[in-house]
């Protein structure tokens, strides 16, 4: 599904990511953590795109997404993407955010688009919210909002950019609870987080990152309970 | 200081017609600095220094020299240039756009760089096209942060306008100045001239800070 080859990426002379190399298969949910500063959300946003690759390939589905003749708004139709800032349109309704991109970008019909979204929002929890502006709606709920917007075109894949990072410790569990869900139905997930009980809980396979590199990956339970590499366990150790 | 009543009203008819071109060409200015501005503004936001160094330059000389100056190289020299006569109106008209196009440039690229970047990326990575991403999410809010400032330039467009007297364009302060010459009052028609420029400003500023409460979002 996902296929990530000597991916490397600078910033000028700061080399974020040194060799990447990642598969992530249909219906996988991969969590991705690490210190600040490691590379992973770099990582992450390097999977659609929106930065630009120094070097390394990244295949979706078998498109190579660096070649430039890849049509990139195809492959991000494909990729949802939530953010740690959530990044609603402030100006737009919660329904509105949800019907923007199918209707401007799939041509969906106004009506269709609304029903669907209306369908997201019932989803997440969140229907009675749909004529909101997203200024009057908690950190849980945006984000919340946010996945919504990202499943209304129907991506194959989800990546979450540390989904619960900024929000208030007691809307975390909403968050993951949408999340957790969206794993259960089959959804391809890559997720960068600090929650280690998630990780635990629904990921397949944990991948440990420190400077640039993949340092260790394995399935939740072998990496959480016997890391091999030390800068696991010290970073383990200082995070459980 | 006694006020001449009868003068000021054999000017009435002048006043009137001078305001209606004033907020004519106030209007022209308006409309057409507005859309000139957005070009040069996104010209000047352009990656490319080479291509974007034109739009700096024109900004940088259209702020940086006098309007008054301007105003006179326009209708003396740039417009027989190329039609062999002039025409006071078209020349203040043109002066007004091209003055005003260089300071809404600048409120553009700061109201567009003012969007969090994460709108971009939230937009482009549910698929849409750069263009897209621009008109249906980041001018929109764009616009709202950029009223007060061209709310500003807009005030400062209607005063500007006065200048076009210079080049005797028949606008509001034309009459004014031409009511002084011909009954060497000065009381009269200056103030009424200021007091009419101020009920344009006031106007244009209760209008500007009614659009902005209806596009409020919360």
């Amino acid at each position: 599904m996902i296929v990530v080859e000597k991916l490397k990426k600078s910033f000028g002379t700061n080399v974020v990511l040194k060799d990447i190399n990642v598969t992530v298969k249909p219906q996988e949910v991969v969590v991705v953590i690490g210190p600040s500063g490691s590379g992973k959300s770099t990582f992450l946003r390097c999977i659609n795109l929106l930065e630009t690759i120094t070097g390394g390939h990244v295949y979706i589905e078998g498109i190579d997404i660096t070649d430039k003749k890849t049509d990139i708004n195809k492959i991000r139709t494909e990729v949802g993407m939530v953010f740690q800032q959530f990044n609603l349109f402030p100006h737009k309704k919660v329904i509105e955010n949800i019907m923007l991109a199918p209707m401007k970008v799939r041509n969906t019909p106004a009506q269709e688009a609304r029903k669907k979204g209306l369908a997201l929002l019932r989803k997440v929890g969140l229907e009675e919210k749909a004529e909101a502006f997203p200024d009057s709606l908690s950190g849980g709920q945006k984000q919340r909002v946010a996945i919504a917007r990202a499943l209304a075109m129907e991506p194959k894949i989800m990546l979450f950019d540390e989904p619960t990072s900024a929000l208030d410790p007691e809307m975390v569990g909403e968050v993951l609870e949408v999340m957790k869900q969206l794993a259960k139905e089959g959804m391809t997930m890559v997720v960068v987080t600090h929650e280690m009980g998630f990780a635990k809980e629904v990921g397949d396979r944990v991948i440990f990152m420190d400077d640039g590199l993949i340092v260790e990956e394995n399935t939740p339970s072998e990496l959480f309970d016997h890391p091999k590499e030390d800068r696991t366990k010290a970073f383990l150790s200082k995070i459980l | 200081m006694d006020i001449h009543w009868d003068i000021l009203a054999e000017y009435a008819p002048f006043f009137l017609k001078g305001t209606l071109l004033t907020i004519g060409l106030s209007l022209a200015g308006i409309l057409i600095g507005t859309v000139l501005g957005l070009f040069i503004g996104l010209g000047k936001m352009l990656k490319n220094k080479f291509l974007s160094l034109p739009f700096g330059i024109y900004i940088t000389i259209f702020r940086g020299t006098p309007m008054l100056v301007q105003i006179m190289l326009i209708h003396f020299a740039v417009v027989p240039l190329f039609t062999g006569g002039t025409n006071a109106i078209a020349a203040t008209i043109l002066t007004l756009s091209l003055n005003s196009a260089a300071y809404i440039a600048e409120i553009f690229r700061a109201g567009i760089q003012s969007i969090d970047k994460g709108q971009m990326e939230a937009s482009r990575s549910l698929g849409m096209s750069h263009v897209q991403a621009m008109r249906y999410v980041i001018l929109p809010q764009a616009f709202k942060r950029m009223i007060p400032p061209l709310g500003n330039e807009f005030i400062v467009l209607i005063k500007e306008s006065s200048l076009a007297s210079i080049v005797a364009a028949p606008e509001l302060m034309y009459w004014g100045r031409a009511m002084q010459g011909q009954y060497f009052r000065v009381w009269e028609p200056y103030i009424t001239a200021a007091l009419i420029y101020l009920v344009l400003t006031v106007s244009l500023s209760f209008l500007l800070s009614r659009l902005e409460r209806r596009l409020a979002t919360e």
